[in-house]
């Protein structure tokens, strides 16, 4: 992997910030997008723009080729068995949206439980508050080791015959931990209960087979994987999204309109009200043809590397609390000595350096850790060695000037 | 902003403030006023407690998590608000609010205090919001509806 061909691609990583060349740390919250992408969405704009699914003039031919053709990309990039069971969303948040409205409200009941991690995401945990609110079911939070994992033996504590929903981030967008989601999935099965996976932080950076996951639902974002930001995807078992009702009504979405009553269209358009994402979708399918180019598993074997030598090299900092596990995703969540995050990210950035400082979306988890806020730096295909080396002289340079005026 | 300027930021006087804040702590009794502000994006979170008595604010106090920014801007806060009336107390916070935004202000009429050492602020936009969270509580404390 040619890492110098690849930066190349992706023109906004070619300037400087405040004097400084980007060190662009920050792929976890948004990656950056290479010219494929930015150029089909141009092209799309530039030459086939038009309403698809009715119309019968040349462009919206195009549009619709185009819309239901990066359908067929995410299909085979995640190895559904049918596109009929690929809906596109705005993102994860939409996607999880729709299963908590239309799943939960409908075949949750009182008394039933939904079971999640202390490390999910607000987007995989307010859903559910509101769904189990609803229908009068309740939370139930597995235990997190010290070193932010879970345990097998717990989640089959937690899940039971009244858990009817276990909900789990794939890769924590903060500890890096990569959840064991194909064997909770069985438990999950042998309870009963359906198991609904955020792979927001892991489609991006590794091989997603639902049918091995052999998961129910799964939810992620074209942002993070190099796509537009605006465009996201569920995945759900065609015999689950058969028996929904869909969320969103209106246009695109219906068989037949009567002044009393209406039918749906079939799977997966009932579940795509108005006008859909179309340059949105069609920017994903470029951005999985690119990110298939150059192979998942070379952009996770690049990033595990990154992930190793950055623990490494900032243990060396004195001072350094580092969150999460040993084997962990291309991410690496810290705090240094007393200084608050924000303050750390400030330093940085007049260095040119990009990291997320904050709670990262993940208030319970902070509790958990005991910190109100940390430091993040995630890594993607475009990241190299010298950039960690940066980050960590911009972290030495932090703790001087703090330390200066403390 | 470059690492040159960061002393803007992070004068003396804020550092100081921020280690060893001023009124931290809360009011006793129970007429005082009393308001929760978060910023939702970050995390940083005060509590502000003022006793105001014939449309004078007599004591502040306040608890809270966030940057130095934040508690050090909390902190100066509650010192300058003291003794001022609530009008002066809100065209203060005006002040502040101009003052951080980068707009010449005349700070003759009313000192801002140890507060005036935030305007470095005015180079970091993404801090403007952590600096102004103490004063936009203070604003709600009394009552004014946020813009």
């Amino acid at each position: 992997m040619d890492i110098q061909a690849i930066r190349k691609d992706f023109p906004i990583l070619n300037q400087e910030v405040n004097g400084h060349p980007l060190v662009y740390l920050d792929s976890a919250a948004t990656s950056q997008k290479p010219l494929p992408v930015i150029e089909k969405v141009n092209e799309y704009y530039s030459m086939h723009n038009s309403n698809v699914h009715r119309g019968v003039h040349t462009l919206g031919n195009r549009a619709t080729e185009g819309y239901e053709g990066a359908r067929e990309k995410v299909r085979n990039f995640i190895n559904a068995k049918s596109t009929k069971e690929i809906i596109f969303t705005r993102g994860t948040t939409t996607s999880i949206n729709k299963i908590a409205y239309s799943y939960a409200r409908t075949n949750l009941k009182e008394g039933d439980e939904i079971v999640l991690t202390p490390m999910e995401h607000h987007s995989n945990i307010i859903p559910w508050q509101q769904a189990a609110k609803a229908v009068g079911a309740k939370l139930q939070y597995l235990p997190l080791q010290p070193d932010g994992t879970i345990l097998l033996e717990d989640v089959e504590k937690a899940v039971n015959e009244r858990t009817k929903i276990v909900a789990m981030v794939h890769v924590s967008n903060v500890l890096g931990t990569i959840n064991p989601i194909k064997e909770v999935t069985e438990i999950a099965h042998k309870n009963g209960a359906i198991m609904v996976v955020d792979g927001a932080q892991s489609t991006p950076h590794m091989r997603i087979d639902v049918q091995d996951l052999d998961c129910d639902f799964f939810a992620f974002s074209g942002h993070k994987m190099c796509g537009p930001s605006g465009v996201g995807v569920l995945y759900g078992k065609k015999k689950l999204l058969e028996n929904m009702e869909p969320v969103e009504f209106g246009g695109e979405m219906i068989d037949f309109v009567d002044l009393h009553e209406s039918t749906w269209k079939e799977l997966p358009w009932k579940f795509e009200g108005g006008t859909p994402i179309i340059a949105g979708a069609v920017g994903l399918g470029a951005a999985i043809d690119y990110l298939e180019e150059i192979g998942l598993e070379n952009i996770n074997q690049h990033e595990k590397e990154l992930a190793a030598y950055a623990l490494e090299q900032l243990r060396t900092l004195a001072g350094i609390d580092i969150y999460g596990p040993e084997k962990r995703a291309g991410l690496v969540t810290f705090n240094l000595d007393d200084v608050h995050p924000h303050d750390v990210a400030t330093v940085l950035d007049s260095l040119g350096i990009a990291v997320r400082a904050g709670h990262h979306c993940a208030q319970p988890l902070m509790k958990w850790l005991d910190v109100t806020a940390t430091a993040r730096a995630s890594f993607y295909l475009y990241n190299t060695k010298e950039e960690i080396d940066i980050l960590v002289s911009g972290l030495q340079k932090s703790k001087e000037f703090f330390g200066d005026v403390f | 902003m470059s690492f040159d300027n960061l002393d803007t930021l992070y004068r003396q006087v804020i550092m100081d403030h921020y280690k060893n804040p001023r009124n931290r702590g809360t009011l006793s009794g129970e007429d005082h006023l009393s308001v929760d502000m978060n910023n939702p994006t970050c995390g940083d979170r005060i509590q502000l407690q003022m006793q105001v008595e014939d449309g004078k604010v007599t004591d502040a106090k306040f608890e809270g998590e966030g940057c130095s920014i934040s508690m050090s801007s909390a902190s100066m806060m509650t010192q300058v608000i003291k003794e001022k009336t609530v009008d002066e107390a809100l065209k203060l916070s005006k002040i502040f609010s101009e003052m951080i935004q980068g707009k010449d202000v005349d700070t003759d009429e009313l000192d801002l205090g140890d507060a005036q050492a935030l305007q470095g602020v005015s180079k970091f936009p993404a801090r403007v919001k952590c600096a102004t969270l103490a004063w936009k509580a203070m604003e709600k404390g009394v009552g004014v509806e946020e813009e």
